[in-house]
């Protein structure tokens, strides 16, 4: 039964998320606040619906729901929609939607997708360490990801400014300083959440699996990454990095990061497996 | 039913020497509006008089009497007969004249398209003529209704969004790439009308400072004092650089002034705030090079007049979509006019209920002198809730018939019901009424 709902509420959510998705695409062509609205309401139901989709998962499997690599899809993208949500009421960049709706679309389809099992609840999985470890991880990588949206919405603005060439996207984004701003926004509240993570990952593995480090490859790449938006949140305030070169950082800290989550998982082994039965 | 006439004449149709008259006239006085008001084949009234046109609104029962009148009115103004004027005129009715104020609202009939001053000056010619109750419900109503539509036309399309000339460009390239300009420090270099007039428009856009160079020092005082800013020694130009956000060049100096290497050189110091350059020398000030260092923006003067030209373009590309949304406007406005033309009869029915009532009160009190003050108010009451609730349906279906298109019929029909109008020639129907008068009388 349970099992049925969540496939149904999942089916809704994807629903929800591309009619958002279309929405935000037609508001990109006819810049009209009613169907931003609209657009940004059937997130925002989509947002509810997978919330709820979420909790019913986790009542029923009694941990984080990132025990396979479906539900960390799913959970991926709830936390991309809800860190929007979020930023677009403080923001109010309207056409910064046309280019994070569609990566939650994308998680979701990626998520159904893609077979996964529920695995039997193992001790290790309720530790509060994990739980901080998932929570910040998610929501830290999450923001990351507006802020890979932002650095292509300012590359596209910017090299149309430099080029004298203006297309349609001219007039819908935003100016370059707003864009840099919002990267270096998202990076203010990105940076700190996954180093939390990663503190907390390391403090877990040190008690439960008795070693804070086992070269796994998730783990490696996980620390290059913190060491990318190390390095550029460390040039911006030291040397005034931004721009161009910030908006190109926080790009290849966010494929670095997907290289993390989805390629590590399926190609490589280690602890960090979800599919790991 | 009275019929609404749009009578004028724009730079289209009109040569600058007969625009110019109507311009004078209304400079010093209310203009013709005080004449206006006092034709009387006219019963509401509106005159707007700009650079580039002069356009008279009124509403007439009778319509050639009305036009001919305004005509001559305005062909007296013009210091010739009506007739003499006629062939620069253009003279709208109804529909049309609702369109055209709309067109002219929105901007669309302007000589530049798009231009905002004149929904400014419909609205100051619009409190002229209320001031002397020139425009009376029809008029009022299709004023505000041309306010909202330039509004909802501004807002839903482009029309008035980009800019149109080489100064405005360069601001408005200024905030994509700066957002607000509140803050931001502007240095001119040179002078030349375009450059100051790029400058003056960065100032009413928020800029906090502007620095001027050049090369006579006398020039760049008098400069500075315009734009209540400093001045900067010419051998400091390069050093400015940390401090300044756009730089506005318009020197009649034969080779660059700045060159990349001098601006990449300061961009460390500047920790990377961006950098404009607005080059509107020939030939040109910056080095072209400069536009490929991260963080710096270069446009030179044919850059903006690109801009310009694809601005042009889009504006009358969005107009298709704004007289759209005229019609759509004009349509509705023409709904509620509808629904004015079914009032009178209401009106009227009203009334002749009322005198009815009234009359059949005061012969039944002559009767009945007995009545204490309390009894007396409860007939009232009993009569008026009769009279309300009989009337209730009728009226209702007079208000959803005016939409209709066979709603004279209907009105007709309603009035001869009803016998409203005295003069109506007594038919059968209004025979049996007055028989039934007559039983009540007896």
């Amino acid at each position: 039964m349970v099992n049925e709902s969540l496939v149904i509420l999942s089916f809704i959510t994807t629903l929800l998320y591309s009619v958002g998705t279309i929405g935000y695409l037609i508001y990109v062509v006819r810049t009209e606040v009613t169907i931003h609205r609209i657009a940004y309401g059937f997130l925002l139901a989509g947002f509810l619906c997978h919330s709820l989709g979420l909790a019913l998962l986790v009542g029923q499997i009694r941990q984080m729901p990132v025990t396979t690599l479906p539900q960390t899809f799913s959970l991926f993208a709830w936390a991309i929609v809800g860190s929007y949500l979020a930023f677009q009421l403080k923001f109010n960049i309207r056409v910064f939607g046309t280019f994070v709706s569609p990566l939650a679309v994308i998680f979701m389809l990626l998520s159904s997708a893609i077979p996964g099992k529920i695995i039997p609840t193992s001790q290790l999985s309720q530790s509060f360490w994990l739980i901080l470890h998932v929570s910040t991880i998610f929501i830290g990588n999450a923001i990351f990801a507006l802020a890979f949206c932002a650095g292509i919405m300012y590359l596209l603005q910017e090299r149309q400014i430099k080029t004298k060439s203006f297309g349609l996207l001219y007039r819908r984004l935003p100016s370059l300083e707003t864009l840099d701003s919002l990267n270096y926004v998202c990076l203010t509240f990105g940076f700190p959440l996954i180093t939390i993570g990663l503190i907390s990952g390391f403090v877990y593995a040190g008690a439960v699996l008795r070693s804070f480090w086992h070269w796994d490859p998730k783990e490696i790449l996980a620390v290059i990454t913190w060491l990318i938006y190390a390095v550029l949140l460390h040039e911006r305030l030291a040397v005034g990095w931004r721009g161009r070169r910030a908006a190109i950082m926080a790009i290849v800290g966010f494929s670095i990061i997907l290289v993390t989550f989805v390629g590590a998982t399926l190609v490589l082994k280690g602890h960090h497996t979800f599919m790991r039965g | 039913m009275d019929r609404i006439v749009l009578i004028g004449l724009n730079h289209k149709t009109a040569p600058v020497e007969i625009r110019e008259r109507f311009n004078l006239v209304c400079m010093d006085t209310r203009g013709p509006l005080s004449d206006l008001v006092r034709l009387r084949s006219l019963r509401e009234s509106f005159y707007l008089s700009t650079c580039n046109r002069m356009e008279v609104l009124c509403t007439s029962p009778r319509l050639d009497e009305g036009i001919g009148a305004v005509v001559g009115l305005l062909g007296e103004i013009y210091g010739q007969t009506g007739a003499a004027l006629k062939p620069y005129l253009y003279i709208h009715i109804d529909q049309d004249a609702v369109k055209h104020l709309f067109r002219v609202a929105c901007s669309l009939d302007s000589m530049v398209v798009g231009e905002p001053q004149i929904l400014g000056q419909i609205k100051d010619a619009y409190r002229q003529a209320t001031e002397v109750k020139a425009p009376g419900v029809v008029l009022n109503r299709l004023l505000h209704k041309s306010f909202s539509v330039a509004k909802r036309v501004r807002t839903e399309t482009r029309i008035g969004s980009s800019a149109v000339s080489i100064s405005y460009a360069a601001v408005e390239l200024a905030k994509k790439i700066f957002g607000e300009l509140e803050g931001k420090t502007a240095l001119l270099i040179g002078a030349g009308e375009m450059a100051e007039l790029a400058a003056e428009h960065l100032i009413s856009n928020g800029i906090e400072r502007i620095a001027v160079a050049n090369r006579t020092l006398e020039r760049a005082m008098a400069l500075a004092r315009r734009f209540n800013g400093s001045t900067v020694p010419w051998e400091e130009l390069v050093e400015e650089l940390r401090k300044t956000d756009i730089i506005i060049s318009s020197t009649g100096s034969p080779e660059p002034i700045l060159t990349g290497k001098q601006v990449r050189k300061r961009m460390r110091a500047r920790r990377n705030r961006p950098l404009f350059f607005i080059d509107i020398a020939v030939p040109r000030d910056i080095d072209p090079e400069v536009n490929r260092i991260d963080n710096v923006y270069l446009y030179n003067i044919d850059d903006l007049q690109g801009i310009v030209e694809i601005n042009r373009a889009e504006r009358i590309k969005e107009a298709a979509r704004a007289e759209h949304i005229i019609s759509a406007e004009a349509l509705k406005f023409d709904t509620w006019l509808r629904t004015l033309e079914v009032v009178p009869t209401i009106v009227s029915l009203r009334e002749k209920a009322e005198q009815i009532r009234e009359t059949e009160i005061r012969k039944t009190l002559a009767q009945l002198d007995s009545l204490s003050g309390g009894e007396i108010e409860a007939i009232h009451i009993l009569t008026r809730s009769v009279v309300n609730k009989l009337l209730h349906d009728p009226i209702l279906f007079l208000k959803r018939i005016s939409t209709r298109s066979r709603k004279d019929l209907y009105l007709d029909v309603a009035r001869k019901f009803f016998r409203l109008d005295e003069d109506q020639p007594e038919t059968e129907e209004g025979e049996d009424q007055l028989s039934l008068d007559s039983d009540k009388v007896s």
